[in-house]
C-alpha cells in the first residue's frame, strides 16, 4: 500500500474524480480533503507512523482549494477556531 | 471573439461548442420551417375567396398535427439530451485552474504542482495597443495547454460573478464560498474572450476574461516564467 501511494504521488497529475462529489458542486471536495490530511497527520503523528500516506490528501487539497482559503482555514486552526472536527 | 454584426455565435473552440452550434442549428431549422409553414397557411387562408360553411370536422388532419409535432419534439429533443449526458461526461482533467473572481478582475491559481496565482486586469482603452480589442484585453491571459482536458473550479471572493467563454460553451456562476467545477478542451490554439455574466457592481462589464491555448512546451515555459516573477 505505501508503494502504491508513493508511485500515485510520484505520477500526480491533478486531483483525479472523485466518485463521492460527481457533480457541480465541489466546495465538500476541498473541505473533505483537508479535513483528511490533518486528521490522517493527527492520527499517524500520534501512532508515530510514517506521514507519507496523507500527503495524498494535501495534494488533492492543494490542486483544489483556493489559496485563499486554505489560508483562512491554516489560521483559524492556529486560533483555535476552525470550524471543523481533526 | 464576436464581431461586429455578428447573428450567429462564435466559432467553436471546444467539442462540446461544435456540438451545441450543430444542435442549434437543427433546432433553428425546425423553427424557420414550422414559422414559414404557418405563415404560409396563415397568408393563404386570409387571401382565398372560397368559403365552405358546413365542414365540422375532420379526424385525419386532426390526427396529423397532433402526431407530426410530438415526432418533431422528439426530433429535438434527442439530439439535445445527448449532448447534456455528453456534457456531463466524467473526464479525467490534466489540470486543475481556480478562477476567482474579485471586485472587478479575476484571479488566476494554478496550485496542482507550485503555487502559481495571478490576478488579471483589464487594460484600460487608452493603453491598447493597435490591433488589441477594447474592454476584452487583459494583463495577464489565463494561459492553458491545449488540446489537454482542463478542470476550472470557479468562486468569487466578494459577489456574485460568472466566468464566461462563449467559443467554448462555457459559463459558470462564481458564488462566495462554492466551488463550482466545470471542464473543457480547447481543439486549437490561439485566445478565447470572454466578459464577467453576472452584475457585480460598477465595473461589471470591465472585468473581461482571456484564454490563451497553447502547446505544452510553451505552457510549461509560461509558468516557469510566471512562478519565477511572482
Amino acid at each position: 500500500m505505501a508503494e502504491d501511494i508513493a508511485t500515485k504521488l510520484k505520477n500526480y497529475r491533478t486531483a483525479p474524480f472523485d466518485a463521492r462529489f460527481p457533480n457541480q458542486n465541489q466546495t465538500r471536495n476541498c473541505f473533505y480533503n483537508y479535513l483528511d490530511y490533518h486528521r490522517c497527520q493527527k492520527s499517524l503523528g500520534a501512532k508515530g507512523e510514517d506521514l507519507a500516506p496523507c500527503d495524498w490528501y494535501k495534494r488533492v487539497y492543494t490542486s483544489i482549494c483556493p489559496i485563499s482559503w486554505i489560508q483562512k482555514w491554516d489560521d483559524q486552526r492556529e486560533e483555535g477556531t476552525f470550524p471543523g472536527k481533526i | 471573439m464576436a464581431h461586429p454584426s455578428q447573428l450567429g455565435f462564435q466559432d467553436a473552440a471546444s467539442p462540446v461548442m461544435e456540438e451545441l452550434l450543430h444542435f442549434h442549428d437543427h433546432a433553428l431549422m425546425i423553427v424557420i420551417l414550422i414559422s414559414t409553414l404557418v405563415l404560409y397557411i396563415i397568408v393563404a387562408m386570409v387571401s382565398t375567396k372560397l368559403t365552405n360553411k358546413y365542414i365540422l370536422d375532420s379526424q385525419e388532419i386532426e390526427i396529423v398535427w397532433t402526431v407530426l409535432p410530438a415526432v418533431i419534439l422528439i426530433l429535438i429533443a434527442l439530439p439535445s439530451l445527448r449532448i447534456l449526458y455528453l456534457m456531463d461526461e466524467i473526464n479525467d482533467p490534466h489540470l486543475t485552474i481556480k478562477a476567482m473572481g474579485h471586485q472587478w478582475y479575476w484571479s488566476y491559481e494554478y496550485t496542482d504542482y507550485e503555487n502559481l496565482g495571478f490576478d488579471s486586469y483589464m487594460i484600460p482603452t487608452q493603453d491598447l495597443l493597435p490591433g488589441q480589442f477594447r474592454l476584452l484585453e487583459t494583463d495577464h491571459r489565463m494561459v492553458v495547454p491545449v488540446e489537454s482536458p482542463i478542470r476550472i473550479l470557479v468562486s468569487a471572493e466578494d459577489v456574485l460573478h460568472s466566468w464566461a467563454v462563449p467559443s467554448m460553451g462555457i459559463k459558470m456562476d462564481a458564488v462566495p464560498g462554492r466551488l463550482n467545477q466545470t471542464a473543457f478542451v480547447t481543439s486549437r490554439p490561439g485566445l478565447f474572450y470572454g466578459q464577467c455574466s453576472e452584475i457585480c457592481g460598477a465595473n461589471h462589464s470591465f472585468m473581461p476574461i482571456v484564454i490563451e491555448a497553447v502547446p505544452l512546451e510553451h505552457f510549461e515555459k509560461w509558468s516557469t516564467v510566471m512562478l519565477q516573477d511572482a
